[in-house]
């Protein structure tokens, strides 16, 4: 008897995109909705939390709707809910487990609980058939910074994480010191192509190991960006009480390329350390042209098999909590009706 | 006629079942705030006890606000995505309306308050006349010195106080209200589901009858149309609105 293929419902609103989509058996995308709140969060300069879930209760049903009649299917097709419940902000994650835990119970569908994180490591799988575990992910968005060693499917190791602000934050950040305004991402990777990158020398931060941090022992993997964030902020100063005009594409330029160099390097260091020949990106900020190149750089020097998502499965999308929620599906790992939001959630907790 | 009827407004989670006019189940708990994990469990648990089948339900009764703006949306998601899933109508009833409902039959002015922080409340003036509720003051977020003041206003000899908010405000409230008044007891002074499904199976049977939705200023609407009535902005677009204020008063 051939075996029945796995179709799930997935649900993201761990932030402020509103997201459906319908995953076949993990890598068959039958549909991916989308729905961004960008314009209202640009008028604040980032994403307002209140704001956010207002937005997403408003938009959830349709979001659903849509995702499941652009997949050609009914709730009777589906075998199983996945659901965003951490990490991210608290009161845009309930919108979505809340909607996710009604739907369960009035039909009866199993639930299931995925991590934000896993979602986005999970996205690579989507167009690459032939990437498995174990690989090293290099994870970059607006919240989250991880370098991650997936030993296999739902076994992950944190290798590093940021200590301080988020890649994507520090983007967010210097877009703003530099009049390009939210987001920062897409504006300083578009304005960075007509700067000069070696304009200016920013610092790439080095950390060391925290003594005692159980979750990244002796790690020299984790990230700063605030430094570089500050040393952004001061250098536009000490230009301006000199009475310098500023070169916004250089600046954008050499700040971007600071990130990406501590990104790229870090990943590498990785790869080397635990003889790994495959690396993946993930995240919001693995569509930034500049780290993909810099990655891709580094990766054909080594000889490391590189993969990146497609930008649609790189932002926040529900189709990565899709894929995630098959391989907990095929380990049988279900929530019940008391499934809760869980704002700080750990990789790899349950 | 089948009612699932849902509240999270408030520190009270609480679900009801409303089967004409029986009321099948109800499931109160005010304990702590945690709806988020709970609410689902109290239906299942209704749904079982009342051996309710789903999918004959006609609509979902889930109060619309005011209230907390997590609990009105916990309330509200789950009410959506029984919507959506049973292919079922929302009735949404104001959060004031329910509490007032609780008070069924008195001859009092009945003045529900929430404590809506910032030294407010969330709060409307309703009487019963002819067994049918009547709203003399829409809800709305004032001060209670404003609120006394109005009530001082209207119609009636006493006034009959209920909600969360009078815990926090009854000794500001006895030295404000020259009125006669009162405070409700434990059963009726907070939201309760068998009001809120009372009130929706009344509102569904007339306006399902005379095809009024919530468009035409009734209580029926879609699921993917419901959302909450917060009754207050996001502090985020009240700040942003009073720094517009601010520049448009400044002179050219």
């Amino acid at each position: 008897m051939e075996d029945k293929a796995i179709t799930i419902l997935a649900i993201e609103s761990s932030c402020d995109e509103t997201a459906a989509a319908v995953v076949k058996d993990g890598r068959l995308v039958m549909s991916n909705i989308i729905s961004s709140q960008i314009d209202i969060h640009t008028l604040y300069g980032g994403v307002v939390p209140e704001i956010a879930s207002r937005k997403h209760i408003e938009r959830i049903n349709r979001v659903i709707e849509q995702a499941l009649k652009e997949a050609g299917v009914t709730l009777h097709d589906i075998d199983a809910i996945a659901v965003t419940y951490g990490p991210g902000l608290v009161g845009a994650l309930l919108v979505g487990v809340a909607e996710a835990k009604a739907i369960s119970f009035a039909t009866g569908i199993p639930l299931i609980g995925v991590h934000h994180i896993e979602g986005h490591i999970c996205a690579a799988y989507i167009e690459h058939e032939d990437l498995k575990p174990p690989f090293i992910s290099l994870v970059v968005s607006g919240g989250h910074t991880h370098l991650v060693r997936v030993r296999d499917h739902g076994e992950y190791e944190i290798l590093g994480r940021t200590r301080d602000d988020a890649a994507g934050e520090a983007f967010d950040k210097v877009a703003r010191a530099i009049g390009l305004g939210y987001p920062g991402g897409p504006k300083i990777d578009r304005v960075a192509k007509e700067g000069n990158a070696g304009a200016i020398e920013f610092p790439r931060p080095k950390l060391r190991p925290l003594a005692g941090d159980q979750n990244s022992p002796g790690s020299g993997y984790d990230f700063s960006f605030s430094g570089l964030k500050s040393a952004v902020l001061n250098y536009l100063n000490s230009e301006k009480m000199a009475g310098r005009d500023i070169v916004v594409a250089d600046v954008a330029a050499s700040f971007q390329k600071a990130v990406t160099d501590v990104l790229t390097e870090h990943a590498m260091n990785a790869v080397k350390e635990f003889d790994c020949d495959v690396l993946s990106l993930a995240g919001g900020v693995a569509s930034n042209s500049a780290l993909r190149a810099s990655v891709k750089e580094a990766c054909d020097a080594a000889g490391v098999k590189l993969y990146c998502p497609s930008p649609v499965f790189c932002t926040d999308n529900a189709a990565m909590i899709g894929v995630a929620g098959y391989y907990e599906y095929i380990k049988g790992n279900f929530a019940d009706l008391s499934l809760n939001a869980v704002p700080d959630l750990k990789l790899g907790q349950r | 006629m089948k009612i699932l009827a849902i509240d999270s407004s408030s520190l009270t989670a609480t679900v009801a079942i409303l089967e004409d006019d029986r009321l099948t189940a109800e499931y109160t708990v005010t304990n702590k705030k945690t709806h988020s994990q709970t609410l689902v469990p109290m239906l299942e648990e209704i749904r079982k006890m009342a051996g309710l089948e789903l999918d004959k339900t006609d609509a979902i009764a889930v109060t619309s606000g005011p209230g907390s703006f997590t609990g009105l949306r916990i309330g509200s998601a789950t009410a959506k995505g029984i919507g959506l899933a049973l292919d079922k109508p929302i009735i949404a009833v104001p959060t004031l309306e329910v509490l007032a409902m609780n008070a069924w039959g008195t001859d009092m002015i009945v003045c529900p308050i929430m404590d809506a922080r910032r030294e407010q409340v969330y709060t409307g003036i309703y009487r019963f006349k002819d067994g049918r509720l009547e709203t003399l003051t829409k809800g709305c977020a004032i001060a209670v010195t404003g609120l006394c003041a109005m009530l001082e206003e209207t119609d009636g000899d006493k006034v009959l106080f209920l909600g969360d908010g009078v815990p926090v405000y009854r000794e500001l409230i006895d030295k404000l209200l020259k009125k006669d008044h009162c405070y409700a007891p434990a059963h009726m002074s907070r939201q309760r589901a068998g009001s809120l499904a009372v009130l929706a199976g009344m509102y569904y049977e007339e306006e399902s009858a005379a095809g009024i939705s919530a468009k035409d200023g009734g209580h029926i609407e879609s699921a993917a149309d419901h959302r909450p009535e917060y009754l207050r902005k996001s502090q985020a677009e009240r700040e942003r609105s009073r720094r517009e204020s601010l520049q448009n008063e400044e002179p050219e």
